[in-house]
């Protein structure tokens, strides 16, 4: 891993996350009826316990960089990929990207289990941004890629969740975004799969345009993937830089 | 979010992103509305045929009830033979609004899991809704189509003045969905109380009783019949399904009013607050 001789900084941007800052409000998050909503607000109670899962948090990520971020549970990851998805809005600060985005979060988003594998790729690319004509050109390399041709007219509820995985997968990378953020996703499927699509990825690495974003729990994974990791722990910005010295530090806050 | 095409490599595929939102907008519409139909009718032996068959159905229950039971309640300007004429146009028309917002308001709530996974504009849940009802809509006007076939009621050129009621009939009910699906976020208990209003609404527009009515009602009565939407929404479809004339321009104004009305306050509320949905769904 010692490659580092691309020097990613003259790359274009593609993220850049300017001091953001996410506050959940955690008392007028139960709040769903309106009697409670009056109670609390009698008691002046509303807007008190905040939590805030990321705290003035900025850096920038350059075009085919491909970044892990890491930290333990609950520190923030998932947070920063969604706001950077464009899913969660920061409550301070601002998150620039430009290009599109691949998001693999908890794959078969906006999948509708009544309609048939063929509709729900339609309906889920659409949700992506792609058009119909690109969709109907590369419909047989989607299912190519996700092994399931002889499944294309069942209704998605008879599949197994490792199969709707391997479609949203498909139809997620069946074009090179300039962004791709990838969340746990990795996880799903049978290690054959996985390889299939770790290598998916890595062709998208080599190529050298895409921006790849990583959450993993798997340190292994993470140095055998990224050059660079971001550790975020309790919503810090605790460290930022080479992947190795960054996991090297990660591992050793446990000694 | 769509503005590279260049960087793909494969010239014989067509460019994969849509070219702009408004392009990537219609295209999710489209989908979301054909998976709706799809779902609503499968595994029904007669599948699109209810959505003929169901306000005829309703037609006939209603003019039995309506004729025999409350006979008084239709007369003067409605002849027994216009009736049932009367009671589909209003009742088709009614439900356009009552459906549209019943699911609309549900919309968001229904998305979510879409919404914390993906990013795209929200107010196509409640749109979406509300044109797929207008979907509803056109398969009941063959139902009508039967109807006057059958009392050999002519239509007249009156009748392209329905695109323009549906119009703005759309741009209400997107106004109010927009507004019902934000607060339904905030407070659950919108859908319940929207099933109290939508049963007083329905009472209180001349659905099933004739406008002649109006002038026996208590004075206050009378102004809330008539400056309620639905009211004139509904004088503008039998102006041009039964009566044969140009709705007046107290009526038209009116529906445009409401349309504009609606739809900015439900833009104004949705705007508001939507980024705030995702804390809450």
């Amino acid at each position: 891993m010692t490659e580092s001789a691309i020097d990613y900084s003259k790359q274009p941007l593609a993220v850049e996350v300017k001091d953001v800052t996410m506050i959940f409000n955690m008392a007028s998050e139960s709040l769903t009826n309106l009697k409670e909503y009056f109670i609390k607000l009698a008691k002046h109670e509303l807007f008190f316990e905040e939590f805030r899962a990321l705290k003035h948090i900025s850096f920038d990520v350059h075009r085919g960089e491909v970044v892990g971020l890491v930290g333990t549970n609950g520190s923030g990851k998932s947070t920063m990929l969604k706001i950077i998805a464009g899913v969660l809005e920061p409550s301070e600060g601002e998150v620039k990207v430009h290009g599109n985005i691949a998001p693999l979060i908890e794959l078969g988003a906006g999948f509708d289990p009544e309609l048939t594998a063929r509709e729900n790729i339609y309906l889920n690319g659409a949700l992506l941004g792609y058009t119909k004509e690109f969709i109907d050109a590369s419909f047989d390399e989607i299912i190519e890629f996700a092994e399931l041709k002889d499944f294309v007219d069942m209704p998605l509820k008879n599949f197994s969740s490792g199969m709707v995985a391997r479609i949203a997968f498909a139809i997620a990378t069946i074009t090179e975004p300039d962004i791709l953020i990838v969340d746990e996703t990795l996880s799903v499927g049978d290690v054959f799969f996985q390889q299939k699509c770790e290598r998916r990825i890595q062709h998208f690495i080599e190529s050298g345009d895409v921006t790849v974003l990583f959450v993993s729990h798997s340190m292994e994974q993470v140095e055998r993937i990224c050059q660079r990791a971001v550790w975020i722990e309790k919503g810090d910005l605790r460290m930022d830089g080479p992947v190795d010295e960054v996991c090297k530090a990660y591992h050793d806050q446990f000694k | 979010m769509a503005d590279n095409l260049e960087s793909q490599k494969a010239v014989a595929k067509p460019a994969s992103h849509a070219k702009n939102d408004y392009e990537k907008d219609k295209f999710i519409l489209r989908q979301l509305v054909t998976k709706d139909f799809k779902i609503k009718y499968r595994r029904s032996v007669l599948g699109v045929a209810w959505s003929v068959l169901n306000p005829l159905l309703m037609m006939v229950v209603m003019s039995i009830v309506f004729s025999t039971i409350f006979g008084q309640s239709r007369n003067g300007s409605i002849t027994p033979e216009m009736y049932p004429l009367y009671l589909i146009v209003g009742n088709i028309t009614f439900s356009v609004m009552s459906e549209s917002t019943n699911q609309a308001l549900m919309s968001i709530i229904w998305a979510s899991s879409l919404l914390k996974k993906v990013k795209v504009h929200r107010w196509v849940f409640p749109v979406q809704k509300v044109l797929f009802s207008l979907v509803n809509f056109s398969f009941s006007l063959v139902a009508v189509a039967l109807v006057m076939l059958f009392f050999r009621v002519v239509p007249t050129w009156h009748l392209i003045l329905l695109p323009v009621c549906l119009l703005l009939l759309m741009c209400f009910c997107m106004g109010l969905g927009m507004m019902l699906s934000a607060l339904a976020v905030f407070f659950r208990d919108v859908m319940h109380l929207w099933t109290v209003v939508i049963t007083a609404w329905m009472y209180l527009t001349p659905i099933f009783w004739t406008t002649d009515y109006i002038s026996q009602m208590a004075h206050w009565i009378q102004v809330l019949v008539v400056v309620n939407p639905m009211y004139n929404y509904l004088q503008f479809m039998r102006d041009i399904f039964l009566f044969n004339t140009v709705p007046s321009a107290l009526t038209f104004g009116l529906c445009v009013a409401w349309a504009i009305l609606a739809l900015a306050i439900g833009y104004t509320v949705f705007h508001k607050t939507e980024h705030k949905f995702i804390l809450y769904i």
